[in-house]
This record gives structure tokens, sequence and C-alpha cells, in this order.
């Protein structure tokens, strides 16, 4: 039986089991939502909300990041209901509500399009139709180009499928602007540019459980060297990236300084990952590249923030 | 007719799931969680309508 076909009779066994009364608890549909990644979607949403020029009601704020983190969270559900067989063959997924068939599939898919339908409609109501679109677009990417499509059948699942995680800073500005300029399209490339270092570098350590669940990932099709050298070629990317908003005029030179120092340290994790000589070492690197990665992203985003408020970026000029 | 809707519903009480202690536990759990959600929604919708529609909302012309 091949991996996936065991994860398909997971799946029937799940619906089998469809008329016993319900194990599951709140928290079992709460980590449906993917709490962690709905962090760091609501906070990207809520400087990308921060940093947009003009007005925005505190309670209309709130709403509006309410709605982008359900939104989030829908699309995690739809991406754990489809992923079920791969999590049940993955170590790390295993214990996730629906493996572990205390969720079944069909509640999971009922929950994720009712928090997606509702999310994008509140927004729509409470912050426009625009910044509503590209909710329900961030959520038709993620779930169905990404998860259904692209995570199975190329290695470029995740630079592609990245753009989804790229987005909320740019739902956040158009939530107060009914627009988009470039600068929250440079807060979406910081995050596109900083999704595939972040995901390899996870990858590299999980590459055998990758290859038992069938999941085309990058070190398993192109192998580790050529895993290592795409991962600096976009830590490469992303540095510049990180400080083009100072460059451009976005941002003042207490960003521009701090984006600096932190996307070198990144390019600098990303060569000693290139050039370590053992698979321990390798390890090691891969393992403090991913970490450095987060707190990278949540510092960068919050620097701008601060400098924000300290009056650097000029609301007027953007656009 | 009626008898045997009742004998059916006797059925049901015979043979019907009976759900343990753990699951009533989980059940009352997850009632709790969705009446929350529910009040939450509640709060959220009046409060943005009072912000959207402002405080005149209730005098307008007839």
């Amino acid at each position: 039986m091949s991996v996936l076909s065991e994860g398909a009779a997971l799946q029937s066994g799940n619906h089998a089991r469809a008329i016993e009364p319900s194990l599951a608890e709140a928290r079992d549909y709460f980590a449906l939502m993917k709490p962690r990644v709905m962090s760091l979607v609501v906070f990207t949403a809520f400087v990308g909300m921060m940093v947009a020029p003009g007005q925005f009601h505190p309670v209309l704020a709130v709403a509006s990041l309410l709605c982008i983190a359900v939104g989030a969270g829908a699309a995690g559900v739809l991406n754990m209901w489809y992923d079920a067989d791969i999590d049940g063959v993955m170590g790390r997924t295993r214990q996730r509500p629906i493996p572990a068939g205390r969720v079944q599939p069909g509640e999971a898919l009922a929950f994720g399009i009712t928090l997606g339908v509702g999310a994008v409609a509140v927004l729509g109501l409470v912050a426009g139709w625009f910044a509503a679109a590209l909710l329900a677009f961030t959520i038709f990417f993620y779930a169905v180009i990404y998860t259904i499509w692209l995570k199975r059948w190329t290695a470029q699942n995740i630079v592609i499928g990245g753009a989804a995680g790229a987005l909320p800073p740019v739902i956040g500005w158009a939530a107060v602007t009914h627009d988009v300029a470039l600068a929250p399209v440079l807060l979406f490339l910081i995050v596109f540019f900083w999704t595939p270092p972040h995901f390899w570098a996870l990858s590299l350590r999980r590459c055998e459980e990758y290859r038992r669940a069938g999941v085309p990932m990058l070190p398993v099709v192109a192998g580790p060297i050529e895993t290592k050298r795409q991962i600096l070629a976009h830590a490469l990317l992303l540095a510049p990236t990180g400080v083009a908003p100072f460059l451009l005029g976005y941002a003042g030179p207490l960003y521009g300084l701090f984006a600096a120092i932190a996307g070198a340290m990144m390019v600098m994790l990303a060569l000693r990952l290139k050039t370590a000589r053992s698979d321990t070492a390798a390890h090691a690197a891969a393992k403090r590249l991913f970490s450095f990665s987060l707190l990278y992203l949540f510092t960068l985003f919050a620097v701008l923030l601060v400098d924000h408020w300290l009056g650097h970026w000029p609301p007027i000029a953007v656009g | 007719m009626t008898g045997g809707m009742g004998a059916s519903g006797n059925n049901d009480d015979d043979d019907g799931i009976v759900l343990t202690e753990e699951q009533k536990r989980r059940r009352r759990a997850r009632s709790i969680a969705i009446a929350l959600a529910l009040g939450a929604l509640v709060l959220l919708f009046y409060a943005v309508t009072v912000v959207k529609l402002g405080p005149g909302v209730l005098t307008r012309p007839m």
C-alpha cells in the first residue's frame, strides 16, 4: 500500500467512524485553524494596517483583524482537511485533530468553509469589498492553488504558495485605504522572499518524513546541496528587499539599520548552512536558520511599526 | 400508527447511542464554546453597527 493510499484508508476509516459521538474538544477546532500561523498573519496584517495612510476607527480595525485571522484560520482548516493523509504519516503532524480521529474530515470541511465565507462577508461589510476580495483570494490561493495543486506537484510549492502568506499586510493596508500601493507590495515581497529559506530550513531536517509522505519538497526532489543553494539565493534576495522600504523613503534610518543587520545575519546563517561540512553541522545550521528566520520577520515588522510611530514613515508620500 | 411510533421511540431509547461521561463533558465544552463565539459575534456586530452608522441611527426621518 502506498503512503497516499494509506492516508486515504485513514480518511475512509475516519468516515466509517462518523456515526460515533464526537470526541472533539473546542481546542481541537482551534488547533485546526493553525494558531501559530494565524499569529504571524495577524501581526503582519496589523503592521500593514497601522502604516497605511488614513483614519481607521479602532473598533473597525479590531473587527478587520479578527476577520483576517479567521480567514487565515479557515485556510488552515481546509489545508488540514485536504492534507489529512499526509499529516497521518508524518511524526510532526500525526497528532493533528483529523489524523488522530478527534475531528471527522467532513466536520473540518464544513468548519473551514463556514469560517472562510463568514470572514470574507464580515470583512466586506466592515472594511470594504476590496480588502474582502483580497482575503477571499488569499484563502483560495492557500487552500486550492497551494494545498490541492502545488504542494503535491512541484518542488517550488512553497515559493509560489508563499504568496498566500505574504498577502495579509496588503489586506491590512487595503482595509484602511481601499487600495494597494508600492509600500504594501514591499511588505508582501519581504514575506514572499522570507518564506522559502524559512520552510526549506525546516524541510531539510524533516526530509525523510516528507519523502515517506510523498510530498515533493525541494530537499526530497533536488537534494540537500541544491536546497542549500536556493536557500542562500532567496536570503540574498530577502536582505535587500528588507532594506527597500528605507531605501525608497518609506521608512527611517532606525528601520534601515535594523533591516540591514538582520538581513546580513540571514545571509550569514544561510551561508553557514551551505558550507556546513558534516550532516550534524548542517542539521544544527538549518535549525539555527529556521529559528532566526522567525525572529527576523517578527522583529523586522515590529521595528517598522516603531519607526512609523516615531514618525519616519511618511504616509502622504506613499502611493 | 401512534403505537408504532411510540415503539420506535422506545427502540431508540433502548438501542440508541449512549454517551459516556467523557463524551458528555466534551459535548458540553463544545456547546459552551459555540455560545461564547455567538455572544462575541453579537457584541462585535453591535459595536461595528454603532461605529459605521453613528449615534444618529435611531433618529431617521419616518
